[in-house]
């Protein structure tokens, strides 16, 4: 048929199992915290409160690894990313990259590693200058950070126009003569333009057509593959994460409830909040067997003052008592494969068989059902 | 037949030239039904609905040709007062973001309820006493309490909700969704589509699902019409479509999507971009995209070949297709 079914070339699943042995992570981020600060009051505008964006959250990144991290909007993952690129200061925990403490380095001090952490974004519309061409945009940050490339910066600018699928000829173009797909495609060849070993890509192809998003995904791989280069790779889109990703992250409210390698994670979810994310996907796979499907009730709560104990437990259908009095710690809990660590107290079982019938969690919903059946 | 589009066209008059966002687009839904319009921005599924509802932006935009029967009167031949009696009480429209689409200075109550006083002549309180009705229809928690609130004060998926009920109230033959839950996480997701499901088989409404989520519609749709350049390319019965598509555009973006038994490999990638619908290629327009094209498909326009009596594909090659998928 056609060229991309032919080269479907599998990737190399190095990282597990070796990884720990001889490589030390290239990033390592430990009880990191960042609370946005709330001001009211009048005449004096002070503190009054805070967003707890990101409430202690802790993991490792090696060399060349993709790291996913996944959750619903305002559970702290796009703050995670930007908190490891520096973009913001953590107000707790530390950030630290290749050994260096790099948690509340001072502009001058992380310009050097600046080059080597990364970043694309979801809006390729709006992470563009739309007054500079795509030359000047890809050469940038060669030139700030004195770089030059045997042949001159745009040689190198051509060369990597080729490498994410674009016409070098179009040099001289600017943004808006480009569409979507191949404006992410810029915003790659930006970010890889100094050969970085780590690339925060924050939803990089949420905003982009069904058809397109393929496309932009075997990029990512392809560059991920030829470059070593390690990512976090943040997306709410459980499939994709899943295609990119050796490991995941799943984090709610601030928090990482589960982490595991993607495999443990998808066959055997422990916490009960990734079940319930994964059973609420859509599948497009009609003949796949009928999942279970749990129906969460409302919506995540407010970050200013999350629930005590397990932030879940307002959502959770195994909620008990102990849940809002002591917060679980995130470790591994017996049945599960090494390196899966889940922070919950009642875990569900190692496995996603069937439980024969839905389990309803809407209250309303239930209320609903139990007086049709009065009726 | 509730409703019955025929070989509609619409284009938008710019500055460059005449955008043609729809070609001749044919659709049918019955009673009770759901049909899921799939396709990408600029597909023209939602200008197609917007005409069949009747609130195209007229100009720049123009209807050029075709009809669209509902309930067996060509609403393209109405006048606008005629028009206004039937939308809100006989179709009704779910838009894609709620916030937006809601009031944001009028108390949800008073939105839900003055389409009760406009359609109706109910007076207010009445209307107010049916709007709580409805949003406990829809699930809303503490309707009683929640009535007198701002939109800002509901999150997205509770948002949505209420545009459901405001969809719902005067109890519409046709509802008409345009992405209701791309804008929604997806556990609020499931939520949302699981509500519409419900009250769609509980009224009997004919509902046409505009998507661009080929896991969304697998679930709740009947029948689906594939859209690419303001075009139908392909109509089946939801489960045939998903096993052996018969447009190769289709078969594409279904092997896009990355599988959950399938990680790390290449993902099947649709190559190329949508056309630019001012300059929408000859023939086929899916051709310089397409890898089964031949001469012909760049010169031909294919019409809607009959697969089965119940299955339709834009495709001149459409068997080869159907039998590459097995």
């Amino acid at each position: 048929m056609s060229e991309n079914t032919n080269s479907t070339t599998a990737v190399a699943d190095v990282i597990p199992g070796q990884r720990d042995a001889d490589s030390a992570p290239l990033l390592q981020v430990r009880d990191l915290k960042k609370h946005f600060p709330i001001k009211g009051g009048f005449p004096i505008r002070r503190t009054v409160g805070a967003v707890k964006a990101v409430d202690g959250v802790s993991f490792d990144v090696h060399p060349g690894e993709a790291l996913g991290l996944v959750g619903e909007s305002g559970c702290g993952k796009s703050t995670t990313g930007r908190l490891l690129t520096r973009l913001y200061e953590p107000t707790e925990g530390t950030v630290t990259y290749n050994g260096q403490d790099i948690s509340h380095l001072n502009r001058r001090q992380l310009a050097p590693i600046r080059s080597e952490i990364q970043m694309i974004f979801q809006d390729p519309y709006a992470s563009l200058n739309p007054r500079q061409t795509v030359g000047s945009i890809i050469s940038g940050p060669m030139e700030i950070n004195g770089i030059n490339p045997p042949g001159g910066r745009e040689a190198r600018v051509r060369e990597l126009l080729e490498i994410v699928g674009l016409n070098p000829e179009h040099y001289n173009r600017f943004p808006h003569e480009f569409s979507g797909g191949q404006r992410q495609r810029i915003g790659v060849a930006r970010a890889v333009a100094l050969e970085p070993k780590l690339i925060i890509a924050d939803e990089p192809v949420s905003a982009l057509d069904v058809s397109i998003q393929a496309q932009v995904i075997n990029l990512l791989q392809k560059v991920q593959r030829e470059m070593g280069i390690a990512f976090v790779f943040i997306a709410h889109d459980l499939a994709i994460v899943r295609h990119f990703s050796q490991r995941i992250a799943v984090m709610y409210l601030g928090k990482v409830v589960e982490i595991a390698d993607r495999e443990s994670l998808y066959t055997r979810p422990r916490h009960p909040y990734t079940h319930a994310l994964m059973s609420a996907v859509p599948n497009a796979d009609i003949d796949a067997e009928k999942k279970e499907r749990i129906r969460l009730e409302g919506d995540v709560p407010s970050p200013i003052s999350p629930p005590s104990g397990c932030r879940f437990r307002t959502r959770c259908w195994k909620a008990q008592d102990k849940c809002a009095t002591e917060e679980p710690p995130l470790v591994q809990i017996s049945g599960s494969n090494e390196g899966h660590l889940t922070a919950c107290h009642f875990p569900e079982e190692p496995t996603t068989v069937d439980r024969g019938e839905d389990i309803v969690l809407d209250p309303a919903l239930a209320a609903l059902e139990e007086s049709g059946e009065n009726a | 037949m509730l409703l019955e589009v025929r070989d509609l066209q619409v284009e938008f008059r710019t500055r460059e030239g005449v955008a043609k966002a729809v070609n001749g687009v044919n659709y049918t839904v019955d009673e009770g039904e759901t049909l899921a319009v799939l396709g990408e921005s600029g597909s023209g599924k939602s200008v197609t609905a917007q005409a069949i509802m009747g609130i195209l932006d007229m100009p720049p935009g123009k209807i050029a040709g075709g009809e669209i029967v509902f309930q067996g009167k060509d609403l393209l031949k109405l006048k606008e007062e005629e028009r206004r009696k039937v939308r809100g009480a006989k179709m009704a429209m779910i838009f894609q973001d709620a916030l937006s689409s809601l009031n944001p200075v009028l108390s949800v109550g008073a939105q839900i309820g003055e389409l009760f006083t406009v359609h109706q002549g109910m007076s207010r309180k009445d209307a107010r006493t049916k709007a709580v009705e409805l949003m406990d229809r829809v699930r809303i928690p503490a309707a009683q309490e929640r009535v007198g609130q701002y939109p800002h004060q509901f999150s997205g998926g509770m948002r949505q909700r209420i545009m459901i009920a405001m969809a719902l109230a005067l109890e519409p033959d046709l509802i008409i969704a345009d992405e209701p839950t791309t804008a929604l996480d997806v556990t609020v997701q499931a939520q949302v589509m699981d509500l519409l499901a419900e009250l769609q088989r509980e009224l009997g409404m004919g509902l046409i699902l505009i998507t661009h989520d080929l896991g969304v519609v697998a679930d709740v749709a009947d029948r689906i019409a594939v859209m690419y350049a303001g075009r139908i390319v392909e109509t089946a019965p939801v489960h045939e479509i998903y096993k052996r598509p018969a447009h190769p555009y289709t078969k594409g973006l279904l092997e896009s999507i990355p599988r959950l038994d399938q990680k790390g490999q290449e993902l099947y990638a649709i190559k190329g971009l949508p056309p630019n619908l001012m300059h929408i290629p000859p023939g086929c327009a899916f051709n310089p995209r397409c890898p089964m094209a031949q001469d012909v498909c760049r010169t031909d326009v294919p019409p809607l070949y009959e697969v089965s009596p119940t299955r339709r594909s834009a495709c001149h090659f459409w068997k080869e297709t159907l039998d590459a998928g097995q």
